[in-house]
This record gives structure tokens, C-alpha cells and sequence, in this order.
């Protein structure tokens, strides 16, 4: 880890700990918690894709397997300490398995965003296709297009009845968000981390340097699915229900939204477009002369146009050249265009 | 006479219908320096690319220090103590100079040898009042040495270096090569190029390819004066 930068870590943790005990005096806990979770789900994409150069249109199948895992798991369970943890093993092992083969496969970005793209829709129509009492897993049906209601969401690890929701609920999640933060940036720091940027930004020179390059990108895409899917677990606890639509293609197109209008190559741009998005199609949800989704485009297009490197960036930069700081350059985003060919 | 580290046996690469290494056998002894030279088309950047793992021979064999590498994932060739440099730079942009430095030292080296190995070949290779810019803003000979010392700082004891002088300028060339007569104290180099200036500086032995093939292995002396060398670079037939 490089000099300061633990105390970098420290600092980022607790601007985002004052902003996240400050939330809650302007927005409701049940509106902040979601908003969190997405948050969440925008820094899993912003680390495989801001920071392993891994363009995955399919983050919504972590997501939504996470959010599954723990629904069935809770059915059959019930106490969600196991659902809990299965809710974050399920995804990343998929992950892992997804990856390998396609790391090892040698695709190249565009088959691998289309495979993503692909596996995602197929838990879609798949799931949508379960309706049948035929479809159970223990006690937990599908439920095919109405997904899985009623099951046990978190309670206080050992006592079942204890249940975890609103004020509580909210905690967890925000805490949840603090400590993955803190381990991406602890993982971006580490030998690990620094490589896998030298990959995003040669793949073929940390190769030819005596580095795994499948092997990292595999982890880096499983650890990018485990965090997704403990935003769908936590999701699944919110929800009180979980639904095919966690798979869809609107979902997985937001993540990416999020990730561009936030700024990727920085960790705070997905949270933040995810939270400041996700805020604004609530807000939009609440009337019905605009449709949220030319609203959500609109803002993508704006973006790219106006602001290339995303809103945080920007930001930054703005801040550190007033300052005259200078700016950190490993921490570029990966090129558009390798990720666009 | 000392250890052979580099063999090749009947080595052969087709691209379709088209040979673009036929049948070679190659030797390399430890401390060696040996040049490729050829035409363009002769085959020595496709040889080249056998040896480091960027293409799977179609026949015969590679082997390193004894062993067979034929069919090695790059990153495998790596770990057995060699260092490559591609002909066109092969850097990573978007980091610092000492941070492209840094990822290859920490593969084989603890984290205080790894800082120290970074220190020593940015101090090696004059790049201390660049060393934290990042390398998409430098100028084709910087990036060049920014490579070689990315290379070298994994203390490899083998080095394949494609058209190291390739876009350098005079004085820039005359840098290199004492670069290399200096890696060469410590390391076996095999080296692709093309200016014969620049390979008269550095070589003793040199191999020259012509259609694919061994055409002559020699003193560089003798080859430069041999008439068949003189005439597959103006074209005639060998």
C-alpha cells in the first residue's frame, strides 16, 4: 500500500459515514435504504468495469441470483444468517464460473458483454417461465412473473423473530456499503489491485511481465459478483419480495447508466450516480407526465457529451485544481473505446 | 564452451498456405548476444514470437534451459526468468512511469526489494525527472526506455528485445546500445533488427532469416561481408 494511502481510505470512509448518518434528516429510511443498496450495486460494476476494464453488461444476474439465493434460502431456512451468506457465495461462484470461462476462453470484449448480456436475459425469461407448482426448490415455489414473497428477511443473527427493517434495516445497509467500500479501496491498494489496473490498461504487457491475466480478471469479475450480490440480498430484505424483473435488461442498462453519468474510474462515481439516479426515477415514479426512462437517457446522453469522465471526476478534478493538488492519473477510467470495440 | 539456454529443433510456423518459419534449428548460449537480422517477410519477428509464447509453433520444438516451452502461455516463459520487449512499445498508459516499473519488480521481488529495484532502474535508464508522469504523455524513445526498464526490473536472465532502436534517434540509438552492452553483462539477449549500424555496435554473432529459413549463422563480421546476405537485402536471390 502506498504512503497515505490507508489515511485516504480513512478519510473517504468517514465523509461517507457524515454523509450517511446525515441522509436520513432529509429522506425517508425506507426511500435512503434502496438507494443505498443501489449504491452498492453501482460499485460492484465500477470495480470490474472502472478498474478491470471489464465491460459486463450482465450485473443484474449477480444481483438478481443474490436476491434469489437468500429469498429460497429464508423460505427453507427461515433464521437469515445462512440465507445471508449463500446470498453472496451463490453469486460469486457463478461469477467465478462465468468468468473463467470466459477469460479462458480468450473472448474479447464484445462477445464478453453480449454473453453477459445473454446470461442475464436467460435468468429473466427463465425465471418469468416458473410458475408451475412444478418449480420449487424445498419449500421455496418460483413463482414464475410474481417471483418470491413472504419469506424471512435479516433479523439479528440467532434470534429469528428480532426482524431487521426501517431505522435498522437502513443501518446495516449503510454499514454494509462502508465496509465493501473500504475493502475495494483496501483491494485497489493492495499488489492485487495495482495489477489488475496495469491489466485494464495493457493487457498483453502483464503477460509478457509473468501475470495470470485470466486468473486475476476471473477473481476480479467473482469479487465484482459477490458484491452485487450482497446488494441483492440486502435488496431482497428490503422488497419483502423478489421478481424476475431483477433480471432485466432495464436493470442491467441502469447499472451501466450509473456507472457512466457517475464517473467510472473512481469508486464514489457509481455510488453516487446510482444513489443520485435512483433518487430521481423515485421522484419521477411519483408522476406521470414524463417518462422516467427518455428522462434517464436524456441525462446519459448529457452526460457523455458535457461531462466524458462522469460527474465525480469532474468533480474532483475541479476541486484539485483549485486547490492545485495534483490529479491522480492511475485512477483513469478505461477507455471508452476499448470497451466500445 | 558454456550451457545451451535457448534450442530450437525443426521448428516451424504456416499461417494457411504460407510458411513463415520453415524447419529452423537454433542455439543460444548463456551470456550470449545474438542478433536476427533479414528482409522484411524472412520470418525472424514470427521466430521471435515462438520463442515468447505470442504464437504456438506449428512443428518442432522450444526449448528454455532444458525445458520444452513449445505451446507456453506467455506469462509461463515470463516466470522462467525471461523479459520481453514487443517492436512497437507495449507499456501501460494510463500509469506513471515508475508505477509501469513497479508491476513488473513486484512479481518477483519483496515490497522494500521491489521499491529499490524501481529506484535503480528509473535511476538506470535517466527517467527520474519523468517518473511519475504518466507514459500515454511520452515521446516514442521515453517509452522505449520506459519498456526496457519495466522488463528489466523482474532482473530477468534472458532477454528478447524486437526492434529495440526501432523510431529512436541517433543519439537516442547510441544510448540504447550501450544499454544493452550493459544488460548483456548480466543476461543472454536475443535481439530482432534491422540497423545495421546499431547491430554492428552491440552483436558479436548474428543469424539472418530469409524465407523463413536460417540463412546464414555467424560472426558479424563475416556476415555483413557474406555476398548472399548483401544480396537478399537488395533483393537478389540467395
Amino acid at each position: 500500500m502506498r504512503p497515505g494511502e490507508a489515511l485516504s481510505i480513512w478519510r473517504a470512509m468517514a465523509i461517507g459515514a457524515v454523509a450517511l448518518i446525515l441522509l436520513p434528516f432529509v429522506m425517508q429510511y425506507y426511500t435512503l435504504t434502496v438507494l443505498v443498496i443501489y449504491g452498492m450495486l453501482g460499485l460492484s460494476l465500477g470495480l470490474v468495469w472502472g478498474f478491470g476494464g471489464i465491460l459486463c453488461f450482465g450485473q443484474a444476474a449477480f444481483y438478481g441470483l443474490g436476491a434469489y439465493s437468500y429469498a429460497i434460502a429464508a423460505v427453507n431456512i427461515g433464521e437469515s444468517s445462512v440465507p445471508f451468506i449463500l446470498g453472496i457465495v451463490v453469486p460469486a461462484l457463478f461469477a467465478l464460473v462465468l468468468g473463467a470461462m470466459m477469460f479462458y476462453g480468450r473472448l474479447s470484449d464484445v462477445y464478453l458483454g453480449v454473453i453477459t448480456l445473454v446470461v442475464t436475459l436467460i435468468f429473466f425469461k427463465f425465471m418469468n417461465a416458473t410458475a408451475g407448482s412444478a418449480h420449487v426448490i424445498g419449500d421455496a415455489r418460483l413463482g414464475g412473473f410474481n417471483g418470491i414473497p413472504g419469506y424471512q428477511t435479516l433479523n439479528v443473527p440467532g434470534s429469528p423473530d428480532d426482524y431487521l427493517y426501517d431505522d435498522r434495516l437502513y443501518i446495516v445497509c449503510a454499514v454494509a456499503l462502508l465496509l465493501v467500500y473500504g475493502l475495494v479501496r483496501w483491494l485497489l491498494a493492495s499488489p492485487f489491485g495495482r495489477v489488475s489496473v496495469g491489466i485494464r490498461e495493457n493487457e498483453l504487457r502483464a503477460e509478457l511481465l509473468g501475470y495470470d491475466v485470466r486468473a486475476r480478471k476471473t477473481l476480479l469479475f467473482a469479487v465484482g459478483g459477490a458484491i452485487a450480490g450482497l446488494a441483492g440480498t440486502l435488496y431482497a430484505s428490503w422488497a419483502e419480495i423478489v421478481t424476475p424483473g431483477l433480471f432485466s435488461l432495464g436493470q442491467s442498462a441502469e447499472i451501466i447508466i450509473w456507472c457512466i453519468v457517475g464517473g467510472l474510474g473512481t469508486l464514489a462515481g457509481p455510488i453516487f450516480g446510482a444513489v443520485a439516479l435512483g433518487y430521481l426515477k423515485f421522484l419521477l415514479g411519483q408522476q406521470s407526465m414524463v417518462d422516467n426512462s427518455i428522462v434517464l437517457g436524456l441525462i446519459l446522453v448529457l452526460v457523455v457529451l458535457l461531462l466524458p469522465r462522469g460527474i465525480v471526476p469532474t468533480i474532483r478534478d475541479l476541486f484539485f485544481r483549485t486547490f492545485g493538488r495534483r490529479r491522480r492519473r492511475s485512477r483513469r477510467p478505461a477507455r471508452r473505446q476499448d470497451n466500445a470495440s | 564452451m558454456s550451457q545451451i539456454v535457448v534450442e530450437t529443433q525443426g521448428l516451424s510456423m504456416r499461417f494457411g498456405g504460407v510458411t513463415a518459419v520453415d524447419n529452423v534449428d537454433f542455439q543460444l548460449r548463456a551470456g550470449e548476444l545474438r542478433c536476427l537480422i533479414g528482409p522484411n517477410g524472412a520470418g525472424k519477428s514470427t521466430f521471435f514470437k515462438c520463442l515468447t509464447g505470442l504464437l504456438r509453433p506449428t512443428e518442432g520444438e522450444v526449448m528454455i534451459r532444458g525445458e520444452t516451452t513449445t505451446g507456453f502461455d506467455p506469462h509461463r516463459i515470463a516466470r522462467l526468468g525471461v523479459g520481453i520487449k514487443t517492436q512497437v512499445p507495449s507499456v501501460m498508459d494510463g500509469l506513471t512511469v515508475a508505477e509501469n516499473v513497479w508491476i513488473s519488480a513486484q512479481r518477483v521481488h519483496s515490497a522494500p526489494e521491489a521499491r529499490l529495484a524501481v529506484e535503480e532502474m528509473i535511476e538506470r535508464f535517466d527517467l527520474g525527472d519523468i517518473a511519475e508522469r504518466t507514459v500515454d504523455r511520452l515521446a516514442h524513445g521515453e517509452r522505449q526506455r520506459v519498456e526496457l526498464a519495466t522488463v528489466l526490473a523482474a532482473k530477468p536472465w534472458l532477454v528478447l528485445l524486437d526492434e529495440p532502436a526501432a523510431g529512436m534517434t541517433a543519439e537516442e540509438v547510441e544510448r540504447m546500445s550501450a544499454i544493452i552492452r550493459d544488460i548483456n553483462r548480466h543476461a543472454a539477449l536475443i535481439i530482432v533488427e534491422h540497423d545495421m549500424q546499431f547491430i554492428r555496435a552491440i552483436a558479436d554473432r548474428v543469424t539472418v532469416f530469409y524465407q523463413g529459413a536460417v540463412l546464414v549463422d555467424d560472426q558479424v563480421d563475416r556476415v555483413l561481408a557474406d555476398r548472399r546476405v548483401r544480396d537478399v537485402y537488395l533483393g537478389k536471390k540467395a
